[in-house]
């Protein structure tokens, strides 16, 4: 979608040194680090995420509730870690399902071509006319609000991004001399396509899962915080800012930092995509 | 005039993905717990008033001819009914098609201004500090949360500086465009990274084009070849870029509305979700796909009309 910023004549390397773009290196500490609070977060923090503690609610920041509390006496801080573990989870699985699906369904359509590519691009043409936003949203409705509906709504609609990202690669691929070379000394089909054309094939499919996980993690936290995602009381970015929409003139602390929390894991997301995107020359 | 010639042509090949829109959203109906005529009715209905229902949405037949029916319900503007509004689905998101709409409108109006001044100011000199700038803030704007830049913007505009108020929609047009205006900037900021990319790379690759060099080397000055020529012949792939824009647009307006409660179709739905009113939520999914395929088609027009070397 994005056109890339490497408009212009290639310069040649001048030197075989592999050269990460400064995006691709600051974008993959900032998730690192995500990571890192992740996992080994709560076992710094020396509160409850979740136990109601009405004697402290609603403290501005202070040596102890170094971001504040919220209406429930619940340290900000405490729960903005605990939710790293929930929001980094979100970009995981609901990138994994429609990036490997889409991009099977891709790579076989594109390969193969015939009926299964024309019904392939038939539904292409149908779930791009949806707002992306709007089909996820209504499958959730009718499945249920939470985690689980999320990642099968995401699959449903989003692998088709994937498969169209392959397909077009794949297309041009089959053609190419070294698949030609390949199936002329009897390179069975299933080894062409998993040996020679995937690997060829998968790199904007690849830079687009980083995107992709910028999307998931917005639109993930935007569910929690409309009540159609993470239910209350986990402690999920969106769903704190949905706590503190009420409170924004009295204690502004408690829907300001999990919103931090989001645009700078998404903007490490983001900087990954864009590194990549250089790296691999794919600017779509 | 034969180039305009698929504006008759298009639609019917419109009508596959028409076809598909319906069948997602009768899907989505089919999929969700519980018997749809109960939900509608409310628990107290009567058998006889539920069979009646049952009779006149076809639901007593054969799935493919449930589909049939509901075809045909869809295109006589028959949407069902909505449980928590006690009125038929299509007259309540008529009620709300206005302020959707112009929040739509206002958003795209800002973004593509926003657009310009940035990607103008970026293009003119590739790789200095204000390309670099706006490079990055482009790669930090997708990943802004539109809901919780809302509320930023909230605490900011309304709370302290009291230059806005913090919801509702307005009665007059000055009215409307002081409600919005929080609003669309929420999605018009949502929507920019993606258009500033597209244009910037599109304007880098034009300023280099044979035919601008051609101009700075007869001596026309620099603005002259960028705003003549360059600019103009850059638009073309951002404006085939506004059919994806305006579906990003539809999705921020679900949350954008929620957040500053304008009474629109976006804020509907979600209300609807939550009250698993779900004839409302087939009616607005169904709805806002139409408006993606009536962009997209009013795009290709726009593409055709604009520059004579496209035939579709």
């Amino acid at each position: 979608m994005s056109v890339g910023s490497d408009v212009g004549p290639r310069a040649a390397p001048a030197s075989w040194r592999l050269r990460l773009p400064a995006s691709l290196v600051a974008g993959t500490a900032i998730v690192a680090t995500w990571i890192l609070i992740a996992l080994f977060g709560p076992a710094f923090v020396g509160h409850d995420p979740i136990a109601v503690d009405l004697a402290h609610a609603l403290h501005p920041p202070s040596a102890e509730f170094p971001l504040g509390t919220d209406s429930f006496g619940r340290d900000v801080l405490t729960r903005l870690i605990y939710g790293a573990r929930i929001d980094l989870q979100m970009a995981f699985f609901g990138v994994a399902g429609p990036f490997v699906i889409g991009s099977s369904i891709g790579l076989l359509a594109g390969n193969f071509g015939g009926a299964a590519d024309t019904v392939l691009m038939r539904i292409v043409d149908v779930t791009v006319s949806f707002p992306y936003f709007v089909l996820v949203i209504a499958i959730v409705a009718v499945l249920e609000p939470g985690l689980t509906s999320y990642y099968i709504s995401l699959t449903l609609v989003n692998w088709v991004s994937y498969a169209r990202l392959v397909r077009s690669e794949v297309i041009v691929l089959r053609q190419a001399d070294f698949v030609l070379a390949a199936r002329t000394i009897g390179i069975g089909e299933i080894r062409v396509m998993s040996h020679h054309l995937l690997p060829n094939a998968i790199a904007p499919a690849v830079v687009f899962v980083f995107t992709d996980a910028v999307l998931t993690i917005v639109l993930g936290s935007s569910l929690g915080f409309l009540g159609l995602g993470v239910q209350p009381p986990q402690a999920e970015w969106g769903v704190m800012i949905a706590e503190g929409q009420l409170y924004l003139a009295t204690a502004w602390w408690i829907a300001v930092f999990p919103g931090i929390a989001i645009s700078f894991l998404a903007l490490g997301f983001s900087l990954v995509a864009d590194g990549l995107a250089k790296l691999l020359h794919t600017a779509p | 005039m034969d180039r305009f010639a698929f504006v008759l042509r298009r639609p019917l090949q419109l009508v596959p993905v028409l076809i598909g829109i319906s069948l997602v959203t009768f899907i989505l109906v089919q999929l969700m717990p519980g018997d749809p005529v109960r939900i509608m009715l409310g628990p107290r209905a009567s058998a006889d008033a539920i069979a009646a229902v049952r009779a006149r949405y076809g639901l007593d037949q054969p799935i493919l001819l449930q589909y049939g029916t509901y075809l045909l319900n869809v295109l006589r503007a028959d949407f069902g009914r909505s449980l928590a509004y006690r009125a038929p689905v299509i007259d309540v998101i008529l009620a709300r098609l206005l302020p959707t709409i112009c929040l739509l409108f206002y958003g795209l109006v800002m973004a593509v201004a926003f657009t310009i001044a940035l990607a103008v100011a970026a293009s003119r000199r590739p790789g200095s500090w204000i390309d670099q700038a706006v490079r990055l803030s482009c790669v930090a704007g997708v990943g802004l949360p539109s809901f919780w830049l809302g509320l930023m913007l909230i605490i900011l505009f309304s709370l302290r500086l009291k230059l806005f108020p913090v919801s509702g929609f307005g009665d007059s047009v000055t009215d409307v465009l002081w409600h919005l205006f929080l609003p669309a900037l929420t999605i018009a900021i949502a929507v920019t990274p993606i258009l500033t990319r597209n244009l910037r790379a599109t304007l880098v690759s034009q300023s280099a084009a044979d035919y601008a060099v051609a101009g700075r080397s007869k001596g026309l000055s620099e603005n002259y070849v960028f705003f003549r020529h360059v600019f103009p012949n850059s638009l073309l792939p951002t404006i085939s870029l506004l059919g994806i824009v305006v579906s990003f647009l539809i999705g921020g307006t679900v949350v954008v509305e929620t957040v500053f409660n304008v009474p629109g179709m976006g804020q509907l739905m979600v209300r609807a979700v939550l009250l698993r009113d779900y004839f409302i939520v087939q009616g607005v999914t169904l709805f806002f796909a139409i408006g993606v395929v009536l962009t997209s088609f009013v795009v290709d027009i726009v593409t055709v009309a604009l520059d004579p070397r496209v035939k579709l």
